[in-house]
């Protein structure tokens, strides 16, 4: 018998986040900037330049006092695979600064490649890139809380949700050191997950059966990943994007604003996916 | 060769052209960007060894357990605690921005002395020996004077070690103005107080609750101690229990609610009482619990039907009706209130009819109700000895008037205080002591404080940073953060036990800053007689393990004590409290049409501390851009005024005016405009002054009839174009 090294199968790290219980706290998106050395200004009132890698989007049903209602929506990268790790990013970069890696289903960013084009800010349909339009300042004294783990970025470089990458190095050097074949659920989480506090968040790999996440998100490969739990679904599904970020909602208004639906349509529904 | 004007400007356009079409300009350029992207200005942190240091936070009374990052001696993140009693890994946003309180430039890094006018910022650095020197000479001239009584301390607490020292400097002093700075506490003190006839606090089973109805509560707004308050939230997601939140407004409780009841401004009091009423009448109660049922029912059904309180209230009577059933059906049903985060006292009334629906339901001192919790009282320090001067100024009546006369039943009056200072006292104050507080932003009509701060000769504050407060200050005796001191916080914020948590020093001072334990002990210690004998301590340490006694070793160990088993103050409730007014929103109808009702969000800090910068940069561009802060309001309520979005409006209420931006809600009552509550700072950095509008100045206290605490939920107001 030919012997054949043996391989881990890939992981696909993937999010399951829970808009019903999402209170729009924010936590999630602190919790990203102080674990990531994310830099802020003095004045972060204009959204379209301020660096958040997790952004809370406030959504409405769009009906009149006393039938509003709303939700909030964290959205990080959502870790496209496209078709084949084919994602809107990786596929126009000219420096191959980010990258789909097939051994974890995460979209890397290296900033010291990216040379700033931003063809991977307009290629991405989620807003999740950003654009590092000055060098990151930190008022006197408050460089002391920078983390070595992640690297402060340049002038002229995008930036975006690594699911805290060097959490998963972390990890796996850990598992290594203890033997493991496999990183542990628990070993690797991403900091927004971690501080959630309402525990909205499921964070692990979709492609492992004792991960919760994938017991919630239930993928169906046949069907591009969509999910088979009846309250989920992905932002802008249709397009094929084949995001590794899942949402859930007991609200059909809610599921409908994650795509763009034509009045006629069914939500959730998918029509014939163009490649 | 001549050089003549024509071939001189020959040779500079055919250079400059030549140039131009040469590669060079576009090289430089592009040499230059990657050159400056070089420069090594972007930090390097440097690495080390990863170790984790468990503590407490006590940013928020919320007491959450938190376990922070070290590389070396540097910390680098701060995460929930696992486990821990109260947050169990969760965190909030407040508590992941503490490195930035704890590193940022807003610190005061030194005792200081004012040598500018006041407010003008000049300061000349001073030693500990100097400062106390200063603070000692000052109060011990005063105290010889007989005048003792005319030094107040006000404090965000007056529960744990620390406040306890400064309480107790104050006794031994002569002062009897300690006060503690305003919140719902009071209100659910003096509530528990009537109802249950003992001191104590509610606490709320909320996790095993299934039916929750609440008036205003924030819920998920920070009220409570906001890391519990989202994971009971997401049990109830799980565990499908019925959420109802009464409010003007869609706030993020409201929208996570089950059910949103939108109500009139200021009248929820009367929706309680109306509830109560449909209960009562249809025989749906459970009266084994309560006394004085008989003369209250009949007051309560002639005053209350469901008509009358549907017309107060604006809440259909069929909804009242159902909310009735909905809360009688249940098995473990659990009424709360306090407005937003509970920032504000709030009345009596209000507190006590939302406690007597939970009497009249059964559900007091048992599984998934509330409970009547005793204070906690592990300070068994014997009374402090005072002397002739010291029982002299203790007779004084206090500044704010508070637990005599008609404010008898209350303990402090923080809202009484600017009025006190402003002639309406019984004398002049001379000191005002500041610790862990910031008056002059967060009390009501800021403007009246400021001028009663101006009448102060004489303020010191103990502020780690640089707010409001200190800068009206004429000494500034800086505390360490809480991350750099050991303190006892015990944990109120409406917990169903006992706990107390342990902070502890996770990185040494960053600065020349001195534990307030040890500022207070120095100061007494200095001088001497029955001041100094009051204080047998050597420094605060020793005090803070003396006092926890047997506890002391758990805490050391685990971060965390906990007394699950809970003595109720009392078990039966005594319906009173509710006969009351209600309380008015101040100003003419007619002048102002509209109601202005401030509202709190968990990503904008309320209290002493100022919004991190990581926070406001979380604040959405509909609430602050730029400069401007947003006012809310229905799309109707701004047309009417001719406004639309961003349009920019003057806002004035009887206290004042202010010029702010239009965010239309549908999620808000036409008729009602909200404000976002703490912002508007002038005091800080740039990452936070001068961002928005500071609601207080807008709004001005209302006193609660039974108690003299400020129960102002809002007030009238008028919106114009700018």
């Amino acid at each position: 018998m030919k012997h054949e090294q043996q391989h881990n199968p890939p992981m696909k790290y993937g999010m399951a986040i829970d808009l019903d219980k999402c209170t729009g706290c924010g936590a999630c998106m602190v919790a990203c900037m102080s674990e990531n050395n994310i830099p802020f200004r003095e004045d972060e009132s204009d959204k379209l330049v301020s660096i958040s890698w997790m952004s809370v989007f406030k959504l409405t049903n769009g009906k009149a006092f006393p039938d509003t209602e709303i939700c909030y929506l964290p959205r990080p990268c959502q870790h496209c695979e496209g078709h084949g790790g084919h994602s809107p990013c990786v596929s126009v970069c000219p420096a191959t600064a980010t990258d789909y890696s097939a051994e974890t289903g995460i979209v890397s960013q290296i900033y010291t490649r990216c040379f700033g084009c931003r063809y991977c800010m307009g290629a991405c349909p989620y807003h999740a890139r950003y654009f590092n339009w000055w060098d990151p300042v930190w008022p006197e004294g408050m460089e002391k809380y920078l983390s070595p783990n992640v690297s402060p970025r340049m002038r002229g470089v995008v930036e975006k949700c690594s699911f805290c990458f060097h959490r998963y190095q972390l990890a796996k050097n850990k598992a290594y050191l203890n033997d493991e074949r496999t990183v542990p659920e628990a070993a690797y989480q991403t900091a927004c997950t971690q501080a959630c506090p309402a525990g909205a968040i499921v964070f692990g790999d979709l492609n492992n059966p004792a991960h919760q996440v994938h017991q919630i998100v239930k993928p169906d490969p046949r069907k591009g990943n969509k999910s088979r739990n009846p309250r989920a679904f992905r932002l802008l599904e249709r397009l094929g994007t084949n995001p590794k970020v899942y949402y859930l909602s007991s609200r059909e208004w809610v599921r409908r604003a994650g795509d763009n639906y034509l009045a006629h349509e069914k939500t959730g529904q998918v029509s014939n996916v163009h490649h | 060769m001549k050089v003549d004007r024509r071939s001189f400007l020959s040779f500079v356009i055919g250079g400059a052209a030549g140039t131009a079409l040469s590669p060079l300009p576009w090289k430089l350029i592009d040499d230059s960007s990657i050159w400056s992207q070089m420069w090594p200005w972007t930090p390097v942190p440097p690495d080390g060894e990863v170790v984790y240091e468990d503590s407490t936070c006590s940013l928020c009374p919320g007491g959450c357990g938190i376990s922070v990052r070290k590389v070396d001696n540097r910390a680098v993140k701060i995460e929930g605690k696992k486990g821990h009693p109260v947050n169990d890994g969760g965190i909030c946003i407040l508590g992941l921005s503490g490195l930035q309180l704890l590193y940022g430039p807003t610190r005061i890094k030194t005792p200081m002395k004012r040598i500018g006018e006041r407010g003008e910022g000049k300061w000349r650095k001073i030693s500990w020996d100097e400062a106390t020197v200063i603070l000692t000479e000052k109060l011990t001239d005063i105290r010889n004077r007989g005048e003792a009584h005319t030094v107040a301390a006000i404090a965000e607490s007056d529960s744990g070690t620390v406040p306890a020292l400064l309480q107790r400097f104050m006794t031994a002093y002569g002062s009897p103005n300690f006060i503690r700075t305003s919140s719902q506490v009071d209100a659910d003190e003096l509530a528990v107080k009537t109802l249950f006839g003992a001191t104590g606090r509610a606490g709320f089973d909320l996790e095993n609750a299934d039916y929750v109805l609440s008036f205003g509560a924030g819920l998920v707004d920070g009220w409570g101690s906001p890391v519990r308050m989202f994971r009971a939230g997401s049990l109830w997601k799980e565990k499908n229990v019925a959420v109802v939140q009464v409010e003007p407004r869609l706030s993020n409780s409201a929208a996570k609610a089950t059910r949103w009841v939108p109500i009139n401004p200021g009248t929820e009091a009367d929706l309680a009482l109306g509830i109560a009423a449909v209960l009562v009448s249809q025989n749906m109660v459970d009266t084994g619990g309560v006394s004085g049922f008989g003369s209250w029912k009949s007051d309560l059904l002639s005053n209350y039907p469901t008509q009358k309180v549907s017309q107060t209230t604006g809440v259909a009577a069929d909804v009242i009706v159902d909310l009735a059933k909905g809360f009688a059906k249940a098995d473990r049903p659990l009424a709360l209130c306090g407005r937003g985060k509970g920032l504000v006292a709030g009345s009596l009334r209000e507190t006590a009819a939302v406690y007597a629906l939970n009497a009249l339901a059964g559900n007091i001192n048992r599984t998934g109700g509330m409970w009547a919790v005793p204070e906690s009282d592990y300070i068994q320090w014997p009374k402090a000895a005072t002397d002739k001067l010291a029982s002299a100024g203790l007779r004084q009546p206090r500044i704010d008037g508070a637990g005599a006369g008609r404010y008898a039943d209350s303990r402090y009056l923080p809202n009484r205080l600017a009025d006190g200072v402003n002639g309406e006292g019984p004398y002049p104050l001379q000191v005002l002591l500041v610790a862990g507080a910031n008056p002059c932003h967060d009390l009501p009509d800021s403007k009246n404080v400021r001028a009663a701060f101006a009448r102060i000769p004489f303020i010191v504050s103990f502020s780690s940073f640089n707010d409001e407060t200190s800068a009206m200050a004429d000494l500034l005796l800086p505390d360490h953060v809480y991350l750099e001191r050991y303190e006892d916080v015990p944990v109120g914020a409406g917990l169903a036990r006992q706990v107390i948590g342990l902070s502890r020093p996770v990185v040494s001072a960053q600065f020349n800053t001195r534990h307030l334990g040890e500022t207070v002990i120095a100061a007494a210690r200095a001088m001497g007689g029955s001041i100094a004998d009051a204080f047998p301590w050597p420094d605060y340490e020793t005090c803070l393990e003396e006092t926890l006694g047997e506890k002391w070793d758990t805490l050391m160990e685990t971060g965390v004590w906990v007394e699950n088993d809970i003595d109720p103050v009392a078990d039966t409730v005594r319906l009173a409290g509710m006969d009351a007014p209600a309380i008015q929103a101040e100003g003419d109808v007619d002048r102002f049409p509209l109601l202005l009702v401030p509202y709190d969000s968990i990503r904008i800090s309320g209290g002493t501390i100022g919004d991190p910068p990581f926070m406001i940069k979380t604040v959405a561009d509909t609430v602050i851009k730029g400069k401007d802060g947003f006012v809310e309001v229905n799309p109707q309520t701004a047309s009417a005024a001719g406004l639309t979005e961003g349009d920019m409006a003057t806002l004035s209420t009887p206290r004042g005016e202010v010029r702010v931006r239009i965010h239309l809600f549908e999620g808000i009552k036409p008729g009602v405009a909200a404000m976002a509550r703490g912002l508007g700072h002038t005091a800080y950095d740039g990452y936070l002054a001068e961002k928005g509008v500071n609601v207080n100045e807008l709004i001005g206290p209302v006193e609660d009839p039974s108690s003299g605490h400020d129960a102002a939920w809002g007030i009238r107001a008028k919106l114009a174009k700018a």
